[in-house]
């Protein structure tokens, strides 16, 4: 039994925790000897457990351009995600991946403007697609990115939005919280609307992600500025477990979500059974 | 053909037996049948199918996957996989035999599941015709031959003797190793009878109408939203005994117990006709029994198809229409949707 098994995980290390909102925090994870356990594209997921509490899908938040180590930014709203809510740095986790597509930043989104519109947490997978295409920025157009979340303290990546991204040029930022608040001059507003208010070109490729009732609303408002489901990428999540579309859980359709998707067209999605 | 006189089986089991481990579907007490570990003594059961399917061989009920040892911050993970040893299955049934070559679709396909593999590499299938096929048998829907199974070895009895025609070189190996016992019958004369009889009953069973034309990849508008699920899920319990009893069905879980000394993380078999199957944290894509049970059945008679060259997920065991507590099954779900 020498072979590999993909349902066998690599031990990884929590070498930085960052706190971003009350309830997201971003972990750093390398390898015991250092470096990246692994090589991946922006949009693919891995596996991370804590051996006895659980094992849960998450998407990798950081860019593969980073060479040194990964991150996932992880919302506390379970079992799982409690307990590495609760670690410290230096605590081993396992990890196992890279699993599924990625979204397509070598091939369909070359040499396109680039509209990214993330709600809440959902901003952690293109967070990846984001900083690829900003290392990479010969081959992309412009960048322009909506995000928007509850309140200010809910905007995850907040300090990097606002020192890296938003003093970047030819990256457009434009962020949005749900409610007024002391502190906060920006715009407030839900994001679908505020996409409709900014009124972006069509000329644009989209990526969207962040919670289904946000991303429902967002498609329909940009069906209206005139965008076909063609040019709109979101990525899904669905229970998983295994990873590589054996176990079942992630099914819809003739596809599975962990090994088919997490990225797919809106376009691609109409061909799928209305269950997610 | 090579044949033994069926009087002399014992011995060819004990022959078996002695250089490996060998499963035979045996009587229970309580009337069914099940796969037992061949002991001396031990007879074939004389019921047409044992009451689990076959695939606990290749994808046990419960697995252990890897351990952990957890101290302090640190994580040391122990890979227990260890090679298989060698193992014959006799009188596995054809719809069996052909749920094998499903689940290989499955566990086979990159990244090949090295567990099933293992023990794929390691078993040897001798299947055994039948010659009573049940009111509940459809296998000739999924183009199955149950005079003619498929898997290593094939064998079929007359009642004085047993034939057996090799299909894989590993079918071949176990002929070799039991080659002093068989003796050369060329005059299968009563066998063609038996098999002529049993084609016979095949074509005046129940369910020997029983079509997939109308069934397949191309399927999913058609059926997906059609009304007649929530008759058909109405009454389901939800209990996943079909699926247990499944010889296609392959979902699992994967779950950790703590041993007192470590960790150690099996998979087990689930079931998509479970609430809490597809349950996140943020809430459950499938919340009724409607969506659980249509899943199945899409499953097996849609999606499947759809990315298997039209291969059905469904041999026509029977097991399902014998076993659901309130009798629903597959048939029932096939004839319903077609109704327009």
């Amino acid at each position: 039994m020498n072979s590999n098994d993909t349902l066998i995980p690599y031990i990884g290390v929590v070498t930085d925790i960052r706190i971003d909102t009350p309830d997201v925090k971003t972990f750093r994870v390398e390898s015991p000897e250092g470096g990246k356990l692994f090589e991946h594209m922006p949009g693919q997921c891995a596996m991370l457990s804590i051996p006895g509490v659980g094992e849960a899908m998450f998407s990798i938040t950081s860019s593969p351009t980073n060479k040194e180590f990964m991150e996932f930014s992880i919302k506390k709203c379970g079992c799982l995600t409690n307990w590495l809510h609760a670690m410290d740095v230096g605590q081993m986790i396992t990890v196992r991946g890279p699993y599924g597509n990625a979204f397509p930043v070598e091939t369909e989104l070359k040499g396109k403007d680039l509209l990214f519109i993330a709600g809440g947490i959902g901003l952690a997978p293109l967070r990846s697609v984001i900083n690829y295409v900003r290392d990479k920025r010969e081959n992309y157009g412009d960048i322009q990115v909506i995000y928007g979340s509850r309140s200010k303290d809910d905007l995850v990546d907040y300090k990097e939005i606002l020192d890296e991204w938003m003093t970047d040029d030819g990256v457009h930022v434009n962020l949005t919280i749900d409610n007024a608040q002391e502190g906060w001059d920006g715009h407030v507003g839900f994001v679908p609307n505020y996409v409709k208010e900014l009124n972006p070109s069509t000329s644009k490729t989209v990526l969207v992600c962040g919670p289904p009732i946000m991303i429902k609303f967002t498609l329909a408002g940009l069906k209206e500025l005139g965008f076909t489901e063609t040019q709109v990428y979101t990525t899904m999540e669905l229970r998983m477990k295994c990873g590589v579309g054996k176990c079942g859980r992630c099914n819809i359709g003739n596809k599975y979500v962990c090994k088919d998707g997490p990225v797919f067209r809106f376009d691609q999605l109409d061909e799928l059974p209305d269950e997610y | 053909m090579l044949r033994i006189s069926a009087n002399k089986l014992d011995s060819l089991f004990e022959a078996v037996a002695a250089k490996q481990t060998l499963y035979i579907p045996a009587d229970r007490n309580d009337g069914e049948a099940e796969y037992k570990k061949y002991e001396t003594g031990m007879k074939l059961t004389s019921r047409l199918n044992t009451l689990r399917s076959a695939k606990d061989f290749f994808f046990p009920q419960t697995e252990d996957i890897v351990e952990f040892k957890m101290d302090g911050k640190k994580i040391e993970i122990n890979d227990i996989r260890q090679e298989c040893e060698d193992f014959v299955i006799f009188g596995v049934r054809a719809c069996d035999a052909r749920s094998f070559t499903i689940l290989d679709k499955v566990y086979l396909s990159e990244p090949v599941d090295s567990f099933y593999k293992n023990r794929r590499d390691h078993g040897t299938v001798v299947t055994l015709a039948c010659d009573r096929p049940a009111e509940t048998c459809f296998c000739q829907t999924f183009g199955i031959d149950p005079t003619a199974p498929e898997g290593d070895c094939a064998c079929w009895s007359d009642g004085s003797y047993y034939y057996f025609k090799a299909n894989t070189a590993k079918g071949q190996t176990f002929l070799d190793s039991i080659s002093d016992l068989l003796e050369d019958g060329d005059d299968t004369a009563e066998l063609d009878k038996v098999i002529a009889k049993t084609k016979a009953v095949m074509s005046k069973l129940p369910l020997a109408g029983l079509s997939t034309e109308n069934f397949g990849g191309d399927k999913l508008d058609e059926y997906f939203s059609s009304d007649k699920w929530t008759e058909l899920s109405e009454s389901c319990l939800g209990c996943g005994t079909c699926t247990f009893v499944c010889p296609t069905c392959q979902c699992y879980d994967i779950k950790d117990f703590n041993t007192g000394n470590g960790i150690k993380r099996y998979r087990c078999w689930d079931s998509c006709m479970y609430s809490d199957f597809t349950k996140m944290a943020h809430g459950n894509p499938r919340l009724t029994q409607l969506e659980r049970f249509r899943q199945r059945f899409m499953h097996k008679l849609v999606y499947f198809p759809a990315n298997n060259n039209g291969e059905f997920g469904c041999v026509g065991c029977g097991r399902c229409l014998s076993k659901c507590p309130i009798s629903m099954n597959i048939v029932k779900v096939m004839k319903a949707l077609e109704e327009k």
